[in-house]
């Protein structure tokens, strides 16, 4: 086992990629000498040339529009957004062209590329470096979303996602990039496959990217107040691993979905909605929300009192076992 | 700021820039005489007809396909009648083994590249987004959001230097594409990466029903210029202008020379669509103007006044009625898909919800009774 942080995690995952397949090409605004502006590719100009590791000019459109020319072709893109506010200009090409090339060619043509995009708050930036939009691309048919939490899956998705004939929306949780973990050299599940990474009895919670630690430290939080809550890390945002979500919902009876991104409209509904249908005469409470304030996103100075920590999931978690008790 | 104050720093400062652009570079008139650089130049006479009859029987099938339209067999159609000549001079100027990026009005350019009149209607009877494999044709299906395309062709063409090939990727759009910030985009990523993409701009003077005097206040080829891109602005309606000009154009890519910007100035003869009445918009003057600019007839008088008898026109007249006709049988005979079919088409890997909804369908479907 070797450790790394989650975003040199990536670094070496990119790397495995390229050495084995040199029709994987890195590209996006300041990846080459600099590394990015997350470092997240650092080093890999320096290895693979600047024709494999590609600076870009400052467009994103033309970013995501150039790399399916180059998908079109036979490559395999690698595109980084450097945040997820900057991904709109791109919204175009990957919703109508990306997304849908596959179907709208009957089949006939793929577009295996990925897009990389540092997501989330927490980190004090200035106004469209903290969003989270991963519902946006969810909704389109013809992409694949995901989220990694740790290092461990960093380094393997990243390999998954290159290795998918299909586009893949690939977020890295900014403020967990600097977090340290063990690597292991093989995966330990598919893509598209949630982790349940702590059972519990009485309520589970389902997480992704950024809240996953959150989710943990609040399950510690209940364990201590005498309560067996369960985290599922959701990994794969489209498609959703249904099947585990049902799985824990049916045994726990009560679940708690947490992201950053507003509720409204959100994951958290997606999945409320299908564990309700599912495992209805499982359930004890509702499923229950807590994402980010329906706003847009605010000034760093209240990032804090915007985000779901751990005290408001310790408060839906609350809310949901007395639920039964309040009717 | 005074008058005297601000003439002492306009004297510090350069003359005005052109930005008036090229004149048009024309080889045959409209009239079917030969220009002084058509003259000039010369003119291969079996090209000029092999052009001509790509031009009559892409105007032949444009014709059959509004009339299947008008008759409810078509749910829509973007007519290429007047364009005929920048599509067809164009892309017989470029090796079939370029690869092509259009937008959705470039029926003669298919035509030319070997696509099925059935299946460029494919898209337009309802029955699929696209028609054809891009890799039969290396022509690659239709681009709807304008402009789109350009983006593709440019990394499409990145590709092609990364290898080493001498190929050059060709994209059609139009003067409304123009405005897009997609095209402003791959127009600076072409000519910042030198990379071998062949803009083309079917300049028809109208985006619906807006002119193009309201999309830009410089032309096209001119914003193309200060872009980097090699600039061209040809005769649109002149297929031996638009032959020329695009084998130079290609020759010089091919040879290193960097992206290159041809404006085509021609006419959208009908609407945009068959849903569209240009009468709203456009003047009946215009519309004879450009009738005096045909991009057929001034062909048909020089050939007729040189190197062709009335066998060729009779031959071909009845080339283009059998193309009407087979046109016409192979529209009624196209297929669909299911929408069971389509649940296989939008992912290239297993996707758990497409399968689940694939099996909700059939299981629905059997029970209604298999006839929805």
């Amino acid at each position: 086992m070797t450790t790394f942080t989650l975003g040199s995690a990536i670094t070496e995952g990119l790397r495995k990629a390229m050495e084995a397949d040199d029709r994987v090409i890195v590209m996006g605004e300041d990846v080459g000498a600099l590394g990015g502006v997350f470092r997240v590719t650092d080093g890999l100009q320096k290895d693979f040339g600047d024709s494999r590791v590609v600076d870009t000019p400052l467009a994103e459109s033309g970013i995501i529009g150039t790399a399916i020319g180059l998908a079109l072709r036979g490559y395999r893109p690698v595109c980084e957004i450097q945040f997820d506010g900057f991904v709109y200009p791109a919204f175009d090409q990957i919703v109508s062209q990306l997304a849908k090339i596959r179907s709208r060619s009957a089949g006939s043509l793929s577009v295996p590329l990925v897009i990389r995009i540092p997501v989330g708050g927490g980190i004090g930036a200035v106004e469209h470096h903290s969003e989270s939009n991963e519902a946006y691309f969810a909704h389109t048919a013809g992409l694949r979303v995901v989220s990694c939490s740790n290092p461990n899956d960093a380094f393997h998705m990243i390999q998954q996602a290159v290795l998918s004939d299909d586009p893949v929306v690939f977020y890295e949780p900014k403020r967990r990039y600097w977090d340290r973990g063990e690597v292991s050299p093989v995966a330990d599940r598919q893509l598209h496959q949630a982790a349940i990474l702590k059972e519990g009895s009485d309520c589970v919670l389902v997480a992704h990217g950024p809240t996953v630690a959150t989710a943990l430290a609040a399950s510690v939080a209940a364990e201590e107040d005498g309560y067996s809550v369960g985290v599922v890390d959701l990994r794969s945002i489209s498609p959703l691993d249904t099947e585990t979500l049902r799985a824990v919902a049916a045994r726990s009876g009560r679940m708690v979905v947490v992201h950053e991104a507003s509720t409204f409209m959100g994951i958290g509904a997606e999945i409320a909605a299908e564990i309700t249908e599912s495992c209805f005469f499982e359930l004890e409470a509702p499923v229950l929300r807590v994402g980010a304030y329906n706003l847009p996103y605010p000034p760093a100075s209240v990032e804090d009192a915007f985000l779901p920590d751990v005290d408001r999931v310790l408060h839906a978690v609350e809310r949901s076992l007395s639920f039964s008790e309040e009717r | 700021m005074s008058e005297t104050h601000r003439s002492n720093l306009e004297k510090w400062l350069p003359n005005e820039t052109d930005r008036e652009g090229q004149p048009m570079f024309q080889m045959l008139a409209p009239d079917g005489s030969l220009t002084t650089a058509g003259k000039s130049i010369g003119v291969d006479s079996d090209l000029v007809r092999g052009l001509y009859r790509d031009m009559v029987l892409a105007r032949r099938f444009d014709r059959e396909a509004l009339s299947l339209q008008r008759q409810g067999e078509l749910s829509l159609w973007l007519m290429s009648w007047g364009q005929e000549a920048a599509q067809v001079g164009s892309i017989r100027a470029l090796r079939d083994s370029d690869m092509v990026f259009p937008s959705y009005r470039e029926h003669a350019a298919a035509l030319c590249r070997g696509v099925r009149p059935a299946d460029l209607m494919r898209q337009w009877r309802g029955l699929a987004h696209s028609g054809w494999n891009p890799a039969d044709h290396r022509f690659h299906i239709y681009s709807l959001v304008l402009g789109t395309q350009t983006l593709h062709a440019t990394g499409y063409a990145t590709g092609a230097v990364l290898e080493g090939s001498d190929e050059v990727v060709a994209t059609y759009f139009g003067d409304g594409a123009a405005s897009q910030g997609d095209v402003n985009e791959a127009f600076n990523w072409a000519a910042a990466g030198r990379l071998p993409v062949l803009f083309f701009c079917q300049n028809n003077q109208w985006a619906i029903s807006t002119p193009t005097s309201t999309q830009m206040q410089t032309p096209l080829h001119v914003r193309a210029a200060g872009f980097g891109l090699e600039p061209y602005h040809v005769d649109g309606n002149d297929v031996l202008a638009v032959h020329t000009i695009t084998g130079l154009a290609a020759s010089r890519i091919r040879d290193g020379g960097g992206p290159a910007m041809i404006e085509a100035q021609t006419y959208r003869f009908g609407g945009h669509s068959s849903s569209d009445d240009p009468k709203r918009y456009r003047s009946e003057e215009e519309f004879d103007l450009w009738t005096a600019r045909d991009p057929l007839a001034r062909v048909e008088v020089f050939l007729r006044t040189s190197v062709v008898d009335d066998s060729f026109f009779a031959g071909l007249e009845l080339e283009a009625d059998e193309l009407a006709v087979s046109t016409r049988e192979a529209c009624k005979q196209l297929t669909g898909q299911t929408l069971a079919e389509i649940f296989g088409n939008v992912y290239a890997e297993p996707h758990p919800l497409i399968e689940r909804e694939r099996t909700a369908n059939a299981a629905f479907t059997a029970l209604v009774g298999g006839d929805l």
